[in-house]
């Protein structure tokens, strides 16, 4: 049984092993650096539906029965479905679980959604309550923007600190066998508001969550930044990330060389007019599914430590003047290393 | 005596550092103090004259643009009183065109105010929602959000120009 260490660090005895994962992204990530580690890369936004939400309704559903399949498993054999996204009342995750014969338990973390359904996965395997959970997260640029922002045909000009929603989804099944990458440690964070209310700058608000929650991970476990392959934090950005690293050497942890942000790796940001970078639930989700995962697999990654982040604000909350608030989640994956 | 100095800098270095096995506690008000610090200097800051020129000049084309439908009127017979109604439909409908084919909010992107400002602007602001939000149906989606970004601005507008109207009433100069 699991137990937990530190202050807010459990230790997975278990092991709950990552069977398999599938994602699914937009034609914009299909166009990225990281192509290449995308199962499947839609043509058109509205991925052949009526709105940008059904569309990414259809990509969660895509990526949990895909996953599931790839696992050489059915619906059935699945105990929980623990998803979330970012639309009001959790729409895709929702909408996607009523055609999945799944029991679903819908997770709000903002963009933190994958780190935090794995953590929560990771425990109910640790528990002995589940022989396979799905955990997975979406996100769609459209829906996001409609939902948070400014129409789409509206002529403005984006911020130097906006961030683009990635347009996809990833899910991840864990079981309890097989030679996989499997999950170690789950930090789960505690939300932190330094006060940024610019909406358009998401990844800096964020930013001091992530710094808590990595450098409590490190205190709980004993670790530090070199045990680590590669630690990768969600959705900050270029900006959030430099914040990051620059705050965590106040702890004396440097980051340096083992430290990437999904957000920034996963659109070249000059030619494809992303400003920051990317964000949004989908964004950790398709590289931790895609990237990481399969070079994991690989044996290029031993070690990651996967750092999904998430803006708690609402669209109420900014209109009513209110701060930011953050919050990260952190989980140890490893494989073939010791 | 510089290697000795050294390992002596160094075995106090790891001493201020490590504290019974544990990184020495930093107060997290360290932490928001570098924060506001970074979050005062690390913040790109965007090409203000690049976007002042960009702005100028695109917006200074459709008033060129404005003027040049406003000539062609003129050419054509319509009284001077009524000549800026006709150009200001024309506008209305070239920025309501230019944001049905997608071509405004690229034109937005690029100047900024320079293209918000001008009625085209207006115009665009009041399609893009109404475009937006047709899945939710043409009355509580295209109707109810069409005036959400442009509602502000005539409600401000007109109630100021009512104000403006009773002041004038009562002094006339």
């Amino acid at each position: 049984m699991g137990r937990r260490v530190g202050i807010q660090t459990v230790e997975i005895q278990s092991k709950p092993r990552i069977i398999s994962t599938y994602n699914i992204v937009g034609p914009k990530e299909g166009h990225g650096p990281l192509k290449e580690y995308f199962d499947r890369i839609i043509k058109d936004d509205l991925n052949g539906t009526e709105s940008f939400e059904k569309a990414e309704t259809s990509l969660l559903y895509t990526a949990v029965s895909e996953s599931i399949k790839k696992a050489k498993l059915k619906e059935g054999d699945i105990n929980y479905l623990l998803a979330g996204d970012l639309l009001n009342q959790l729409f895709s995750s929702s909408f996607a679980a009523r055609d999945l014969n799944i029991p679903f338990l819908g997770l709000y973390g903002a963009c933190s959604t994958m780190a935090e359904s794995l953590s929560v996965g990771s425990m109910i395997m640790e528990g002995g309550f589940a022989n396979y959970v799905v955990a997975a997260t979406s996100s769609h640029f459209s829906a996001a923007e409609r939902q948070f922002r400014l129409p789409l045909e509206m002529g403005s000009q984006r911020a130097t600190t906006a961030q683009w929603t990635v347009t996809g989804a990833g899910a991840m099944v864990l079981g309890k066998k097989g030679d996989f990458p499997y999950v170690t440690y789950v930090t789960t964070g505690k939300v932190k508001d330094y006060g940024i209310s610019d909406a358009n700058n998401m990844g800096v608000a964020m930013a001091p969550a992530a710094v808590d929650t990595i450098k409590q991970h490190f205190m709980d476990t004993g670790r530090k930044p070199s045990d680590y392959d590669i630690i990768a934090t969600g959705d900050l950005g270029t900006i959030g990330r430099q914040f990051t690293e620059e705050l965590l050497l106040e702890y004396k942890y440097d980051m340096k060389g083992h430290y990437i942000d999904c957000g920034e790796e996963i659109f070249d940001s000059k030619k494809q007019g992303t400003n920051a970078g990317g964000s949004g639930c989908g964004c950790s989700a398709v590289v931790a599914t895609g990237y990481l995962y399969k070079n994991m697999l690989k044996g290029k990654f031993k070690r990651i430590l996967l750092v999904s982040t998430g803006a708690l604000l609402s669209s109420t909350s900014s209109l009513q003047g209110e701060t930011i608030p953050g919050i990260a989640h952190a989980v140890s994956i490893e494989f073939g290393g010791e | 005596m510089f290697c000795l100095n050294n390992v002596i800098l160094l075995i106090i270095a790891i001493s201020y550092r490590y504290k019974g096995g544990q990184l020495m506690k930093v107060d997290e008000k360290t932490i928001i103090k570098k924060f506001d610090m970074l979050n005062s200097s690390k913040i790109p800051k965007p090409k203000l004259v690049l976007h002042c020129f960009n702005a100028f000049w695109v917006g200074g084309l459709i008033c060129v643009i404005g003027q040049f439908i406003g000539d062609v009127f003129s050419e054509m017979g319509v009284p001077s009183d009524e000549k800026g109604t006709y150009v200001s439909i024309v506008m209305v409908l070239i920025g309501a065109i230019l944001t049905g084919i997608g071509i405004y909010d690229k034109l937005g992107d690029f100047a900024g105010a320079g293209s918000v400002v001008p009625i085209t602007g207006f115009a665009n602001s009041i399609v893009s929602p109404a475009m937006e939000f047709k899945k939710e149906g043409f009355v509580f989606g295209v109707a109810a959000k069409m005036f959400t970004i442009a509602g502000p601005v005539l409600v401000y507008g007109i109630g100021s120009s009512v104000i403006v109207g009773i002041l004038y009433y009562f002094i006339r100069w």
